[in-house]
């Protein structure tokens, strides 16, 4: 006889009711995630920080309207259609690319996403009259977005923006601008501080909590609209965590999953502790900036050459127990930009002591000059112990290294204003070591070698002024052709490195240190990192 | 009294302006400069220059402090130039967080340190003595920094019993006083107790074995009264300078130490300054510099009233 109380019964009925409550109780996946950096970058749309910086509140929260292509490890990225399905410039005047917009694409609270979106986000970083306009999102993005001069909507998924000159490298500055909500905006009062605490984009992740300087939780779009990028995991929680061996202790009492950038010292214990070390080649350079001005030094291209070929790289990649790749030059050797230099800067004492003789130096009759470095910092890698090995190496063919150490807020002063203003020249520098992303052609080749761009222009502090090199610049922004643009690129880079216009050492290869737990994480060979990957 | 407390209060006025002024300056002179914060490395000098106008930081020096001051005694102590968040808020967030840190910390420090040093200076020269010097000597010594990495490896990564860093498992907002939570403070208040208890060591062992000395307490033994009475008069007698000294060193906890709140990632005082300094973050430098030199005034002005209590003679008028 059927009993509704009977233990059976009871059980058939609570089974499937346990199961079910136990599955949704555990079906939330959660990755946390040990920053490097003091605080969670901007969350307003233009992330501060540095390239590194739209990884974490960036490319998470928000969409560009041309993609880089991060979900893949094996080769580097390319430019893909973001909120912009295509793009093109005009055949009748090259300075206008037209734009057409993904339709279906909500923000985060429900408003659509369209042109009006578009033109409203530009006016918000490049027109200081209009009421949306931010200082602080300007500033971040408007460095990056050099080339535009005005932007038109043409209809409703459509848009016309103009750049100053004609620049077939525009498109690569587009991913560095990022799209927030319009609505959320008036929602919140008008207000950019409000609005970092409650961001509404299109991007793979909301952001659900912000506590500054401690953590921001991230949760899956669920509605995404591009279907690969839908986060893997439903949670992740950023930690900011400055201190390279703190981060290592969280991952390995189990704070957390996973952290960017372990020392190098800690490297073995991790290994040790069954945890996975990634890296990848990276877009990233270590270099020495010559100052190529009359008086210095370096503005001899033998002594030049012979500081390239005194420094073993290898050494300084044990040094930082592998977590280093040696530099070939600018860009490393997989670039399509890399192309076929003939000069290779590799260690060759013998090599470098005979062409430091013909400059008239040698180790009984050194030189000696000030080299401005950082104590730490973003990008620096191992500042001060890198800097003392390559001072050992340039000793030994008669260049005895002074340094001037300041923080890295200061060196990007020092950068900004040029090998010939008074506080490098003034002060006997006659090269800086700034250590930087190489992404793209202008961030990685143009932006140090065209003479319009000598500082306090932009960031050619050495002040190299080759009229070959500019109009070969000048001929790489009207090819609209990839593959001859590509070849041009290469060509410029080969000319860099013949010219050895820096002293290359090492690429950064953009540790990171994950526990077991982690079963996924694509790497992309940039800074731009797609967290969407991770599965827990 | 009170019209000591009044007039103790109105000194208060000055010594904020010149530590506000001070700190002002310093960020000045240091090198750098404060829009690095916001800029890109490679920001062109019209992004800078646009900048300096929208911040205000294009104004004569004497303005732009002038323009702090009248707001700030309007109670606005502006915005932070590098997360535009406002200052107020950052500050009493990471106040109430060093708070926390700080009164656990302090509080170990003040009573083991009163227990050592009353144990050392009763028996002066003995071997319990020595150990306590010894302990207090290595409290002042030993570089906070380096502390607190060996007992985060000790007691974090080799035999996880504490979180190596954080303020509790869902951050400082979400802080209770529950084992989940305090489990996060272990580490940094013990790294942090070790000054205080050094110096509070030392000065109660010193005032103990001088007070012992003493005239009063030939008599008192003479008298025929017990140790423990006995060392209730002296306990009476050292209290005051006791309690100067521990108001002070809770005043220094309370400016919260840098190195130790970066090594565990506890965000208070010491790490937003930190940071502060480091982007040249004026607002948030001057801000959080005024509201703890109140704290430090406010607490000797507490001391300051707590002493009479304890001794009639020490009465301020």
């Amino acid at each position: 006889m059927f009993n509704a109380r009977s233990p059976l019964i009871k059980s058939l009925v609570a089974l499937p009711l346990f199961f079910a409550l136990s599955h949704g109780a555990q079906a939330e996946t959660v990755a946390r995630y040990g920053i490097s950096m003091t605080d969670i970058p901007l969350t307003t749309g233009q992330p501060d920080r540095g390239a590194g910086g739209y990884q974490f509140s960036g490319h998470t929260i928000y969409d560009p309207l041309v993609e880089w292509e991060m979900n893949i490890d094996s080769r580097p990225g390319k430019l893909i259609p973001g909120l912009a399905l295509s793009w093109k410039e005009d055949p009748k005047d090259n300075k206008k690319w037209i734009f057409t917009l993904r339709h279906g694409v909500t923000f985060h609270d429900g408003s659509e996403f369209n042109a009006n979106s578009v033109i409203w986000n530009l006016e918000k970083v490049l027109n200081d009259k209009s009421p949306q306009f931010d200082a602080k999102q300007s500033a971040q993005v408007r460095p990056r977005i050099p080339s535009i001069a005005s932007f038109r909507k043409i209809d409703d998924y459509t848009i016309e923006i103009t750049t100053k000159e004609v620049d077939s490298l525009f498109p690569y500055q587009l991913p560095y601008f990022l799209i927030s909500s319009p609505t959320q905006w008036e929602k919140l009062g008008k207000d950019w501080n409000k609005f970092a605490s409650e961001p509404s984009g299109t991007g793979p992740f909301r952001l659900e909590k912000y506590v500054p300087r401690e953590r921001a939780e991230l949760v899956k779009n669920a509605s995404y609209w591009d279907k690969n990028r839908i986060p893997k995991t439903d949670r992740v929680i950023l930690m900011p965590i400055p201190d390279a061996l703190t981060r290592a202790n969280a991952l390995m009492n189990g704070q957390v999953d996973m952290i960017e950038a372990p020392a190098p010292d800690v490297l073995p214990q991790l290994k040790a502790g069954g945890f996975k070390i990634i890296t990848n080649i990276t877009p990233h350079v270590w270099p020495y900036h010559f100052s190529t001005q009359p008086g210095s030094p370096w503005a001899d291209i033998r002594v030049r050459k012979a500081a390239n070929l005194a420094v073993d790289r290898e050494g300084i990649v044990k040094l930082l127990n592998g977590l280093a790749k040696p530099a070939e030059g600018q860009l490393d050797a997989s670039s399509p930009w890399f192309g076929k230099p003939s000069f290779k800067p590799t260690y060759d004492l013998a090599a470098a002591k005979a062409l430091m003789a013909q400059a008239g130096y040698s180790k009984a009759k050194p030189f000696t000059t000030k080299i401005i470095v950082s104590t730490t910092g973003s990008g620096q890698m191992l500042s001060l112990p890198m800097n003392e090995y390559v001072q050992q190496s340039l000793a030994e063919i008669g260049i005895n290294i002074q340094f001037e150490v300041v923080e890295q807020e200061n060196l990007y002063l020092h950068w900004r204003s040029g090998s010939k203003a008074d506080m490098n020249a003034g002060k006997g520098i006659t090269a800086v070591n700034v250590a930087y992303v190489t992404a793209d052609p202008y961030v990685g080749i143009v932006r140090f070698i065209d003479s319009r761009a000598i500082a306090p222009n932009g960031v050619n502090w050495g002040g190299y002024n080759n009229p070959k090199v500019d109009g070969m610049i000048d001929k790489i922004r009207m090819t609209f052709d990839q593959k001859t643009q590509d070849a041009l690129l290469a060509n410029l880079h080969e000319i860099m490195v013949d010219d050895a216009l820096c002293l290359w050492v090492v690429h950064d290869v953009n540790p990171h240190a994950l526990s077991p737990k982690v079963k996924g994480y694509t790497q992309a060979q940039h800074w731009f990192q797609d967290l969407t990957t991770i599965k827990m | 009294m009170f019209f000591y407390v009044i007039r103790r209060l109105i000194y208060a006025v000055p010594i904020a302006l010149g530590v506000t002024l001070i700190s002002f300056l310093l960020v000045y002179l240091a090198p750098g400069d404060p829009l690095n914060a916001i800029a890109p490395s490679d920001a062109p000098a019209e992004t800078i220059a646009a900048l300096k106008v929208a911040y205000g930081l294009d104004k004569p020096l004497p303005m732009q402090y002038g323009l702090w001051l009248l707001r700030a005694v309007q109670g606005d102590l502006g915005v932070s130039i590098a997360s535009g968040r406002p200052v107020a808020a950052e500050v009493l967030a990471a106040v109430s967080n060093t708070l926390v840190l700080a009164g656990i910390a302090g509080a170990i420090g003040v009573f083991f340190g009163c227990l050592l040093g009353a144990l050392a200076g009763y028996w002066h020269g003995s071997g319990i003595d020595r150990i306590a010097t010894f302990l207090s000597v290595i409290g002042v010594s030993v570089p906070h920094y380096w502390l607190g990495m060996v007992l985060t490896i000790i007691f974090s990564t080799w035999l996880a019993w504490f979180p190596a860093m954080g303020a509790g498992p869902g951050g400082s907002a979400e802080w209770l006083w529950d084992y989940a939570h305090m489990r996060h403070l272990v580490l940094p208040a013990l790294t942090l107790c070790v000054i205080p208890l050094g110096i509070i060591t030392r000065t109660v062992r010193a005032l103990v074995a001088d007070m012992l000395d003493q005239e009063f307490v030939i008599a008192l033994r003479a008298r025929g009264l017990s140790n423990i009475t006995i060392f209730k008069h002296v306990a009476k007698n050292t209290a005051p300078t006791v309690l100067a000294v521990s108001g002070l060193q809770l005043g220094y906890l309370m400016g919260g130490s840098i190195l130790v709140e970066t090594v565990f990632a506890w965000p208070g005082t010491g790490f937003l300054l930190n940071t502060a300094i480091f982007q040249r973050d004026i607002p948030v430098l001057q801000g959080t510099i005024l509201i703890l030199c109140m704290f430090f005034v406010a607490l000797n002005l507490i001391v300051d009233i707590i002493q009479p209590l304890i001794d009639p003679r020490m009465v301020r008028a």
